[in-house]
């Protein structure tokens, strides 16, 4: 039987999970560092994925990357299961706590019911531990909450099965065997250049040019019918950038702290400036969606053209940034 | 963003909960903050939420108008659009528009009405009710 699991708060689902699950089995590893080591942080723009109309804007990479990074780059031994019929997902669950694992769910956020209800949208890739149960109440660690929650068994359930996009399938996952200390600074040199290639890649729709492609899109909203349509594109631009816990900066705040434990932890001090810089730019996202917010609520006058140039300084910056971390990356003497 | 920056203005979409964001400490390092929440994010999330409940509203008068079915306001009401009600039960778009309509409503099969609502996460009776 492990220790007893001690809950810990993160900004962002994934790598929070991921951090608790690799401390509760005796590798300490924080919810920056998993998430960077998982190459996380990207910026895409997915005008043919349209979620209520509007398209799909992201300040991270795709659900489960941080998961399989981090299985892929610190070797470790995971199991994961999907199941065919609810009633199967939920016994193996039941089996594996009672075998005293520590068990990571895939879930739909609408059907948890102690989430607060203005958050309760139809995103199917939430992830959460489970820790234990009593009776018909799971014992959830999740990571976004201050504090460890219950949720009773047919709401799990629910939430486990939920169907649509990204569809969890009950997806659980666990690891088998202990992971090892790795090699910090060999996985971080690693982790900087896939993040760097992705910002920087040629490809109209992610990373940098991703933005600017954002930028000429929202150059051409238009103001017409009393700018409704406008406000809603924008909102949800913000909204992707805001709602789990990136506190306005898109993940770039996030980023900027594993950026400042990797100098830490293996004493190259040019990712300590480079933290920096990306705390800057994390602010300018904040002063982006302070504007786009005040255009929604009707403060101040709507314009599209003030929005699409400050995303397009936004990519200018980001640009810059990471050349200069690709650069850093280079030059680290191994 | 400093710490001290953090904003804690109490948004009413947290219904209490506060959520952890990154901010830079007084001795220079980034940590995780708990913050009470930001207005810009309310904004936001508060937008979204009251299109949802427009469209409900919405779906609700045609219902009782006789207009639409009220399948229409239980899918508005589940937060969902004709595109994800039909990824989730797996019934064609053009047929769930059809069910929309007081007619195609009507003609629903036993089976079907159950998939519908088991996707909405309410009984078979409530979808035939718009209260």
């Amino acid at each position: 039987m492990p220790e007893r699991f001690v809950h810990a708060h993160a900004s962002h689902c994934e790598s929070g999970v991921m951090s608790s699950l690799l401390r509760h089995h005796g590798l300490p590893i924080s919810e920056a560092m998993a998430f960077g080591l998982a190459s996380a942080l990207s910026f895409a723009y997915l005008p043919f994925v349209r979620i209520n109309g509007l398209p799909l804007v992201s300040y991270r990479m795709p659900p489960r990357a941080v998961i399989k990074g981090l299985e892929r780059s610190l070797d470790l031994d995971m199991r994961f299961e999907t199941f065919g019929s609810p009633p199967a997902g939920m016994e193996r669950l039941d089996a594996l706590l009672d075998a005293g694992k520590l068990v990571g769910l895939q879930t739909s956020v609408f059907w948890l019911p102690y989430f607060p209800p203005d958050l309760r949208f139809h995103f199917n890739a939430h992830n959460l531990l489970v820790y234990g149960r009593e009776r018909d109440e799971y014992l959830i660690s999740d990571p976004v909450g201050e504090t460890p929650v219950r949720c009773a068994r047919k709401d799990l359930e629910k939430a486990r099965f939920a169907k649509g996009a990204l569809a969890p399938r009950g997806l659980l996952y666990y690891l088998t065997t202990p992971p090892a200390a790795p090699d910090w600074a060999r996985l971080g040199k690693r982790a900087l250049a896939r993040t760097a290639r992705i910002m920087l890649a040629p490809l109209p729709f992610v990373g940098v040019r991703g933005m600017r492609m954002l930028a000429n899109r929202v150059e051409r909203l238009s103001a017409s019918s009393g700018g409704e349509h406008a406000r809603l594109y924008i909102g949800n631009i913000v909204r992707m950038q805001e709602e789990i816990g990136t506190g306005g900066g898109g993940f770039r705040f996030l980023y900027a702290s594993f950026l400042q434990e990797l100098a830490a932890e293996t004493g190259y001090a040019a990712l300590d400036g480079l933290a920096s810089r990306l705390v800057e730019i994390g602010d300018r996202w904040r002063e982006f969606a302070l504007a786009a917010a005040r255009m929604i609520r009707g403060r101040d006058a709507l314009s599209p053209g003030a929005l699409a140039e400050r995303l397009r300084a936004l990519a200018a910056d980001e640009r810059l940034f990471f050349q200069s971390l690709h650069r850093a990356q280079r030059a680290w003497a191994r | 963003m400093r710490e001290r920056d953090v904003p804690q203005e109490g948004n009413a979409t947290l219904a209490g909960h506060r959520k952890g964001v990154y901010a830079i400490a007084d001795d220079g390092k980034l940590r995780l903050v708990p913050s009470r929440g930001w207005e810009v994010e309310e904004i936001v999330t508060r937008q979204a939420v009251e299109d949802l409940e427009r469209r409900a509203t919405q779906a609700r008068a045609r219902a009782l108008a006789g207009e639409s079915s009220p399948l229409e306001y239980h899918m508005y009401r589940a937060r969902m659009d004709v595109e994800l009600l039909s990824q989730v039960t797996g019934v064609w778009r053009w047929r769930v528009r059809r069910h929309l309509r007081p007619a195609g409503f009507a003609r629903l099969p036993r089976a079907l009405k159950l998939r519908y609502a088991e996707a909405l996460g309410i009984s078979s009776e409530a979808l035939d009710r718009v209260d």
